[in-house]
């Protein structure tokens, strides 16, 4: 299960979203992953700990090495959410230009 | 297509902008006459705001209290700092759950564009950790019913999306 809590709190931090958008472009090692960050490996490893637990990352097996790579279902579960915070604030302002509309014919009925 | 735009500034800023086609001295009103206020500050189906208290001077408070059939309510308060009837409202905010959270400090602008109005909020957060713990604190709440909270949300779910894209 994605918590979404947690998700949200592993993107609080410039270098975990760094860390996704360089898997966004496919798996990597804690090595490959720490070379463009002025990082040790332990803190790079710290920081894929807090997205692997938040449900945004996974790792695979492959001989020695574990590279990491996005975890479609908890991106996809923040993705949704979004989609439906969005709709929720889209209606708001929906509903304004309405309610904008009527101010306007209003003062229009009006005489001056 | 969406007029909508959000965006994060740093680590304790959201910015959102939205065009509306009515003048600024209407789009105004409509954010500090709590008769409008009312009406359009709701979120998703279902939510009313039966309490609607703004008093829109410097030092000024306002308190907005949202309802719902069967999920509970929750309120927001707050106060006016600076207001320049019809091009910019300063306020801090905060919503109980019941507990306060930390300030939430946003400059709103009314920008005469064409015939219409270009607004532009800026939100600005204490630190990042109380910008990620409202997002964590929102989704325990449902409080998809304030606009305000949800910019909040989805300016960091943009950057979010745009980084797995």
């Amino acid at each position: 299960m994605t918590d979404l809590d947690s998700a949200f709190a592993a993107l609080a931090d410039p270098t975990r979203r760094a860390i996704l958008a360089r898997l966004a472009s496919g798996e990597a090692t804690v090595n490959e992953l720490a070379e463009p960050f002025e990082m040790s490996q332990p803190a790079i490893s710290q920081h894929l700990k807090v997205l692997e637990e938040a449900g945004l990352i996974m790792r695979r097996v492959d001989g020695t090495r574990r590279p990491r790579r996005l975890a479609k279902p908890g991106i996809e579960a923040m993705d949704q959410w979004l989609a439906m915070l969005r709709k929720a604030l889209e209606k708001n302002y929906d509903r304004l230009d309405q309610v904008l509309a009527k101010m306007s014919s209003d003062k229009e009925r009006k005489p001056r | 297509m969406s007029k909508l735009t959000l965006k994060t500034e740093g680590n304790t800023h959201v910015v959102v902008t939205r065009h509306f086609a009515a003048p600024p001295e209407d789009v105004y009103r409509a954010h500090t006459d709590p008769k409008i206020v009312q009406q359009w500050l709701l979120g998703p189906e279902g939510w009313t705001m039966p309490v609607c208290i703004c008093d829109s001077r410097p030092g000024g408070k306002f308190r907005y209290e949202w309802a719902h059939a069967n999920k509970p309510g929750f309120h927001i308060t707050g106060e006016f700092l600076e207001v320049e009837p019809p091009l910019r409202i300063v306020h801090v905010e905060r919503m109980h759950l019941p507990d306060p959270t930390p300030d939430n400090h946003i400059e709103t602008r009314f920008e005469a564009d064409g015939t219409g109005t270009l607004m532009t909020m800026r939100m600005t957060l204490p630190n990042k950790e109380t910008r990620a713990a409202m997002l964590a604190t929102g989704m325990e709440h449902g409080m998809e019913a304030s606009y305000v909270r949800l910019e909040k949300m989805i300016g960091d779910l943009v950057l979010a999306s745009g980084a797995v894209r």
